[in-house]
């Protein structure tokens, strides 16, 4: 894909803003004279990284796996859920209010009770991951789903087209920019529901080394974590726009 | 008139909505030959869309209505073609994409459907536009790749609802030149819901009126205008006859 100039231009303001950053965090802590403990300089967080002690590869990959579990879970489940809702009307009138109050349940809050099930690891924190995920990508999808123009189901009866080349031919096709803006919400959400989990309980993972490095002001070293958990998810997300740009033309995509 | 292609005879349609019985046609009652190019006409909400789908076999009806001849057999799956008031392309396909749905759909060969869709293309006036996506398209764009869609699977009954009441008037004038164009070369027999009078009188070898509340039948005559049509058919006197004769009953109708 050659880049024309006007995506250049974007780019480089896109990168400029983000060293712009770095630069007023350096100065700021340097012409403040900022203590470490409350404000590492940039240089001093990229330092905390020599910690062998911190077991940075283990410790985000652990957090990878529990973010990018939970999500690929909530994906297939959701997605999985609304088609199940959208070819048997009498499912979705049943379960979808059911959906849309347990979706008023601050997921956070089933963490304690996550961990009286579960223990804590990996799996829970996954498992909080997901519960936090799904709602968004199945409502998105559901709705997706919902949103054929009735012409158009006219025109393939004309045809004595089946409700299967309907499906495949227009409904899902014309859902998939719902399903990717439910995608991308949830890939944030993703992020946050493994961080929690890991929190409330666990024994490794970048939220389990911030909550020890808390303890001893290793202010640097939880500025690290934030970096590293913001780059997974940056990561999943860039995937998850990535597969869009591949799935849907530009002009079908939701904002 | 030979054997007529489409007859209706005594055609009537209740819808039941809220417990209430609601009478869309109290009676319609028509022949048509193949080839003509009949323009129903009349105000919103009297009937024409619901006639046009029960033509479509979309909707159930009591009365007597065969479609066909011994010359000219109907295919009820395969012989009707669609155009509604908006494009209504698939904006994830490409216009020729667009246009091999209905192909896609009836099973037909996708290599000459395709050599056949870029020369429908070319026909509605669409040529060298055939990988463009729909938004890359003006609104009359899309509704010239609507009509070849329409064409693609080679149907006898083109139903055409209101296909142009969302373009402007000056693309309207336009398309209403490009339709009589396309139904002479393509030979097919076209019925065009509108509540453009002018445009009925304009398009149609044959008008039929409804007028609202009751909805019912209140006209059904050919026009005797000749073809091809130009513009300067509109300023002819016998164009203004016609009109005023649509005018008179739909003015003096009940319904809004």
């Amino acid at each position: 894909m050659a880049l024309n100039p006007q995506a250049a231009a974007r780019y480089a303001w896109a990168v400029l803003s983000h060293l712009a950053l770095v630069v007023a965090w350096y100065l700021f802590v340097k012409l403040g004279e900022v203590p470490k403990f409350v404000m590492p300089s940039p240089y001093e967080t990229l330092h905390a990284l020599l910690v062998p002690n911190y077991r940075w590869l283990e410790n985000a990959a652990v957090t990878s796996a529990e973010i990018f579990g939970g999500y690929v879970l909530a994906v297939v489940f959701g997605i999985g859920a609304a088609l199940l809702f959208s070819w048997f009307r009498s499912l979705e009138m049943a379960v979808m209010p059911l959906l849309v109050s347990l979706n008023m349940i601050p997921k956070v809050a089933l963490g304690p009770l996550i961990i009286v099930w579960f223990k804590y690891g990996i799996g829970p924190n996954a498992l909080m991951a997901f519960a936090i995920c799904f709602f968004p990508i199945v409502l998105t999808t559901a709705r997706g789903l919902h949103e054929v123009e009735p012409d158009l189901i006219d025109l393939v009866r004309t045809l004595k087209g089946s409700r299967w080349q309907v499906f495949t031919k227009i409904q899902l096709p014309g859902a998939l920019p719902y399903i990717f803006s439910g995608m991308k919400v949830a890939a944030i959400l993703a992020v946050a529901g493994a961080i929690v989990g890991e929190f409330l309980g666990s024994d490794r993972g970048l939220g389990y080394l911030m909550l020890q490095v808390q303890v001893t002001l290793d202010t640097a070293a939880m500025f690290m974590a934030v970096i590293l958990i913001t780059l997974i998810g940056v990561i999943l997300y860039a995937l998850v726009l990535a597969l869009e740009r591949m799935l849907v033309v530009p002009d079908a995509r939701l904002a | 008139m030979d054997e007529p292609f489409i007859h209706l005879a005594g055609v009537r349609k209740v819808y039941r909505t809220r417990g209430q019985d609601v009478l869309a046609i109290s009676e319609a009652t028509f022949d048509l030959a193949a080839g003509e190019l009949v323009s129903l006409v009349g105000p919103s909400g009297c009937g024409k869309t619901t006639l046009l789908k029960i033509l479509a076999g979309l909707h159930s009806h009591s009365g007597e209505m065969t479609i066909g001849s011994r010359t000219q057999p109907f295919d009820p799956s395969r012989d009707i073609g669609m155009v509604f008031q908006q494009p209504l392309l698939l904006k994830w396909r490409r216009v020729i994409d667009n246009v091999l749905l209905p192909a896609e759909i009836l099973g037909l060969s996708i290599p000459q459907s395709r050599a056949r869709a870029r020369d429908l293309l070319a026909l509605v006036g669409l040529e060298g536009d055939e990988d463009k996506y729909p938004y890359e398209l003006s609104g009359g764009m899309q509704q010239r790749a609507a009509i070849a869609r329409a064409l693609i699977h080679d149907p006898k009954l083109i139903l055409m609802d209101e296909p142009f009441g969302a373009l402007d008037a000056l693309t309207r004038e336009k398309m209403n030149l490009e339709l009589l164009r396309i139904w002479e070369e393509a030979k097919k027999t076209i019925v065009f819901v509108t509540h453009g009078i002018s445009e009925a009188v304009f398009l149609g070898t044959r008008v039929i009126v409804l007028t609202a509340g009751p909805a019912r039948m209140a006209d059904n005559f050919r026009v005797e205008l000749g073809h091809p049509r130009t513009l300067d058919s509109k300023t002819s006197e016998k164009f203004g006859e016609y009109s005023r004769r649509i005018y008179r009953l739909l003015m003096t109708d009940g319904g809004g």
